[in-house]
Formats: C-alpha cells, sequence, structure tokens
C-alpha cells in the first residue's frame, strides 16, 4: 500500500515541477521523475505477498511463489521508452540554448503559459 | 499565485488517482495473463527468466519496435543537435588517478555488460541492459581523456549488423513456416547457457545495437562546443 502512495506522490512531484519551473532542464528532470513513479506504480501492481523474482534459478521454486511478471516486462519497454523521450528532450533544450542563450521559458518568447 | 492554483490542481488528480488506487487488491497472487506466463515459459520457451521469454518471445514484435523508438531517438539526436563545422568536447582532461583507474575500468565494464546480455536468460538483465553498462563505461572514458574518439564507422556497422540479424532471425521463422519471430532451434536443458532457441541471439544482438546506439547519444550529447 505504502508504495502506491509513494508512486502518487512522486506523479505528483514530478507535475508540480513541470507546472511550476522556469528552468527547462527542471522540467525536463520532472518528465523523468513522472516516469519512475508510473513504473514504481506498475511493478507496486504486480507485487505478491513474500514471493521472490519470476526466474526459475533453483529447482523447487514455484510458479505461485512468484511475482505477476508482465508489469515488469511492460516496465523494461517504458524505461527504454522514457530513455528515448529524454534524450530528444535534452538535445531540443541544447538547442534552444543555443539559440536564445538562456534556459528560462520565461525569457524565451511563446513559450509561457 | 501560480504555485497555490498548480498545487490545488494536483491535490485535486492526487486525490482521485488515489482513491482509485486504495480500492485495488495489493499483493494477491498473478492471475489470468501472467500465471499463464508463469506456467508455461520453461515448457513452451526453454527459458528460466519469465520476464525475458515476455520480452523476447511472446512479446517479441514488440520488442522489435522498441528497438526502433531507440534507434528512431538516436536518429533523431543526431539530426537537431548536427552541425556542419562539427562540434568538440569542451572537457578538460582529469586528474591522473580518474585517467588510470578509467582506463583499468573500462575493459572490465564492458566484460561485465557482455555478461549480463549474454547470461539475460538465465539471470536477471538483458539486452538493454546490458548495452547501457557498455555505454556507462564509454561515458567514463568521454569524460576522462578529453582525446578519446569513438570510431562512429564502425558504431554504424555494429549498430545495423545487429539489427540486421535481428529481423532476419525473425524472418527464418517465417521461411521455417511458422510465424514472424517463432523459435526454430532446440530449446535446450533449462538453466544452462545453450537454452532457449533464439532468445540468447536476440538479445546479444540487441545488446550490441543498444550498446552502439548510447554510445553514438552521449557521443553527439556531449559534444557542445563549435569549432
Amino acid at each position: 500500500m505504502i508504495y502506491f502512495i509513494t508512486s502518487v506522490v512522486l506523479i505528483l512531484t514530478g507535475m508540480y515541477a513541470v507546472l511550476v519551473k522556469k528552468n527547462l532542464i527542471k522540467i525536463v528532470i520532472g518528465l523523468s521523475i513522472i516516469d519512475s513513479g508510473v513504473h514504481l506504480l506498475m511493478i507496486a501492481i504486480g507485487y505478491v505477498k513474500n514471493a521472490t523474482a519470476p526466474i526459475f534459478s533453483k529447482p523447487g521454486l514455484t510458479a505461485d511463489k512468484m511475482v505477476d511478471p508482465v508489469p515488469q516486462a511492460l516496465v523494461l519497454t517504458s524505461i527504454v521508452i522514457g530513455l528515448a523521450v529524454t534524450a530528444v528532450a535534452l538535445s531540443l533544450v541544447i538547442r534552444l540554448y543555443d539559440h536564445h542563450k538562456t534556459l528560462d521559458i520565461n525569457k524565451i518568447r511563446k513559450l509561457k503559459w | 499565485m501560480r504555485k497555490v492554483i498548480a498545487i490545488l490542481l494536483l491535490a485535486v488528480v492526487g486525490y482521485y488517482i488515489l482513491g482509485t488506487l486504495l480500492n485495488l487488491p495489493f499483493g494477491q497472487k498473478a492471475t489470468g495473463v501472467g500465471k499463464y506466463y508463469l506456467d508455461s515459459t520453461i515448457k513452451e520457451t526453454g527459458t528460466v527468466n519469465t520476464v525475458t521469454s515476455i520480452v523476447v518471445s511472446y512479446r517479441g514484435f514488440d520488442t522489435l519496435g522498441e528497438v526502433t523508438v531507440l534507434f528512431l531517438a538516436a536518429t533523431g539526436l543526431g539530426a537537431i543537435l548536427f552541425d556542419k563545422k562539427g562540434k568538440k568536447r569542451s572537457l578538460q582532461n582529469a586528474s591522473l588517478i580518474v585517467k588510470t583507474s578509467s582506463k583499468m575500468i573500462y575493459p572490465l565494464t564492458v566484460l561485465l555488460g557482455a555478461y549480463v546480455f549474454v547470461h539475460g536468460h538465465l539471470t536477471p538483465g538483458g539486452g538493454f541492459q546490458g548495452g547501457a553498462i557498455i555505454a556507462t563505461g564509454t561515458l567514463l572514458m568521454f569524460m576522462a581523456y578529453r582525446s578519446f574518439e569513438t570510431n562512429h564507422t564502425a558504431l554504424t556497422i555494429i549498430e545495423s549488423l545487429a539489427g540486421l540479424t535481428f529481423v532476419s532471425i525473425g524472418i527464418s521463422g517465417l521461411i521455417w513456416g511458422y510465424s514472424f519471430l517463432q523459435n526454430i532451434l532446440p530449446l535446450g536443458t533449462p538453466n544452462e547457457l545453450l537454452s532457449g532457441g533464439i532468445i540468447p541471439l536476440i538479445y546479444i544482438a540487441v545488446g550490441f545495437k543498444v550498446g552502439a546506439e548510447l554510445t553514438t547519444v552521449l557521443d553527439t550529447l556531449l559534444k557542445t562546443i563549435k569549432g
């Protein structure tokens, strides 16, 4: 249960950074904090009490003492997509900095809300 | 004022998300599709790591798409940051201790990455993780030596060959008369290095591809000084 609350807190922290912060790098960091929160949430939904990782590495491990493997496989995909998004976002930030010589979105016109 | 509005908005969003999540059952046994995968992974794929068998075998087509997304991100990054005059890294040479120790650690890091992606079907890990570890080792060398350069042609060739290997393993399933990415090799004994049919081959290809791609991404991002 604590995992659900922590992941929601992480998601809300990331959203707060995206909504309030003026620095573009901090906004990108907020996006990756949202990512981490979503990953933690998905892993927590697949958790089984007193269970191990879904790997049959020793004889004697049975399938009903293992956590759900599907969320873990999906999170593996999601981490890679998150990495791709962060990389492209950072490259756009570098281009914007080259052009405007600042990272403050208030000084870059047409980017504020 | 903007902060207050944002906090109020987030409080409403958080209240409803938490209200939904606290009604979910927590810590229940795996049912449905997860239980099916756990029960049949050794019988159907010969792989002891269930997560690997899902990522590479049951949802292998999805992984091909994932690798494509990573490739597109690397290409897009290169296109956005392209400069005709060429760019250089602005880093100063690090101290002697850092230089010497990173020279010693770099081969070990590459070895660890190779271990992680070769044993992806037996232990936690796999192609993406191993490739990321290899790229981390290269990042260490980039940070320590100003003059350390990667061979971009070789990286492009490795990346293309690895991608081609993945697709041709998938197509060979069609040639043998099954579906795309169907296993065509013998399954072997579970828990041994040579087991799992095509799964280790695909993960080795993915490891090479991700390692080369992430190295290219890091190289492009670190070169910020014009001229």
